[in-house]
């Protein structure tokens, strides 16, 4: 394990180590940040549409009792999206995503000696492969969160209007209510150093996979794996720290 | 020029190369062959910087390459150009970008000079107009042409290629090798290839060096390979008995 540990540190202090050219690696950084921000924002809106309006109704079945005023299911949906719903959800799914491609675009590219042609012409591979990634994930997983509790609460409000369980004015009335900042700061926190993780693990585990296709594949399912571990562990040190 | 120096590479309690020295002259196609797991890819990954030499020196015209860190090796690293077994060009990436891309990170070059290279080196393996396909839509003899071009795009001075042959049926081997004896003579190259084709041994072999276990068994060219005494070497080349009938002719 620590093996494992130092391998990965080494391998992110060679990602980051000066560019030989800026605008090859910039452009690369821009190719990244379309893939995994264009590329999941539909899958991220779909679920958390979802997880949004699945939580307002629940939430409203749970304070059914009179003495509880009905708008607060509105704020408990709110607080709920924002600080783990939509972060730490969004990270999972991001990380069987966006993750398993990282994995296997550079075990691939290790397989085929792509990776061996790069460091022939003299490239830092890991700077090259790593890096836009990394730089990539960690802004725009943060978007993808703002996007996601948008749209949670967006649901949320769609699901007062279809099931009824709350009237709509309740809820908004809910949503407005008692709004602290620290949440959304708590959520974008915990957004960047889940981006930074899928990324890294994922590529660690795509750079040092040996053999061949099998391999490949392996290396994918223990980056998704590695990743949604460290995401939860991750979620719990941040919330009980910022918290 | 490139000159090794007793090397040795070690993997766990695995010794694949046991003390291997040799010269490879400029201009002239400097053959690694020997049977598998004999140490051949072994021995091109440790002269080129894919592996450390577990001991021993590489020189690059008399420039220690074995004790630079990877910063210092990168002058050098531009000035060499390789062909691995499966081409490794970069699946995301068109023909002409496969070829720019060195000249991207390494030159200031503008974009046109950068096109009008990448046709060069195109045409030079004659492959005009397949400038915008990509590696999968391309055959094997391609994906290895196109390999050999974006070698040649930053003019190395030294080429290296791995198993030119495999995958590819007799003609096209023997059109990759005639490439590749082309621009070592045309550029004034030192190239090294690492092959058991016999073919190729027997083409352009002018310096061959015979691998067995680990060592250096055999040294020579491919006019002298016919006729050497070396058992190892002769139950390499003459395997076959096509090879054995022809060896008789001669």
């Amino acid at each position: 394990m620590f093996q494992s540990l130092g391998k990965y540190i080494l391998l992110l202090s060679l990602s980051f180590k000066k560019p030989e050219k800026f605008k090859v690696y910039w452009a690369e950084v821009m190719r990244e940040m379309v893939s995994v921000g264009i590329g999941s924002l539909g899958i991220i809106s779909i679920i958390s549409v979802f997880i949004g309006a699945a939580t307002t109704i629940q939430v409203a079945f749970q304070l059914s009792s009179p003495l509880v005023p009905r708008s607060i299911a509105g704020s408990i949906s709110r607080d709920s999206n924002i600080l783990e719903f939509s972060p730490t959800i969004s990270s999972l799914v991001l990380a069987g995503r966006v993750g398993s491609n990282f994995a296997s675009n550079i075990g691939t590219m290790r397989v085929t000696e792509q990776i061996d042609a790069l460091e022939i012409m003299g490239v830092n591979a890991p700077g090259y492969l790593i890096a836009p990634k990394i730089l990539a994930s960690i802004t725009m997983v943060p978007l993808l969160v703002i996007i996601s509790i948008a749209l949670g609460i967006t649901g949320g409000y769609i699901a007062c209007l279809v099931t009824g369980s709350i009237t709509p004015a309740d809820y908004l009335m809910g949503v407005n209510d008692g709004f602290d900042g620290l949440t959304v700061r708590v959520a974008l926190v915990k957004a960047f150093v889940f981006g930074f993780i899928i990324a890294s693990i994922c590529s660690y585990q795509g750079f040092y996979t040996t053999g061949g296709a099998l391999e490949v594949g392996q290396s994918a399912t223990r980056g998704v794996v590695f990743s949604c571990v460290w995401i939860l562990f991750a979620d719990l040190m941040i919330t009980s720290l910022m918290l | 020029m490139i000159e090794i120096k007793d090397i040795y590479k070690t993997f766990g309690d695995n010794d694949v190369l046991k003390g291997i020295s040799a010269t490879f002259q400029t201009g002239k196609n400097n053959l690694i062959i020997g049977g598998s797991g004999s140490g051949k890819t072994t021995l091109l990954k440790c002269i080129v910087g894919l592996h450390e030499p577990t001991k021993g020196k590489v020189f690059f015209e008399d420039e220690n390459f074995t004790d630079m860190d990877f910063t210092e090796r990168v002058p050098i690293r531009t000035q060499i150009g390789m062909l691995f077994q499966n081409s490794a060009l970069f699946d995301s990436m068109t023909v002409e970008e496969n070829i720019m891309f060195p000249l991207n990170l390494f030159t200031n070059q503008s974009i046109a000079e950068k096109r009008d290279r990448a046709n060069f080196c195109l045409e030079r393996v004659n492959l005009k107009d397949k400038n915008k396909l990509y590696p999968a839509e391309l055959s094997g003899g391609m994906k290895k042409r196109v390999g050999i071009a974006r070698a040649l795009s930053m003019q190395p001075k030294f080429l290296f290629v791995d198993e030119p042959n495999s995958g590819l049926d007799p003609k096209t081997s023997i059109l990759i090798d005639d490439l590749i004896q082309e621009l070592t003579t045309e550029y004034e190259m030192t190239t090294v290839v690492v092959t058991h084709d016999m073919n190729s041994v027997m083409g352009i072999g002018d310096h061959i060096i015979f691998l067995h276990q680990g060592q250096k068994w055999w040294e020579g060219s491919n006019k002298e390979i016919a006729h050497t005494d070396n058992k190892e070497l002769n139950d390499f080349v003459f395997a076959s008995k096509f090879m054995q009938a022809a060896k008789e002719k001669l």
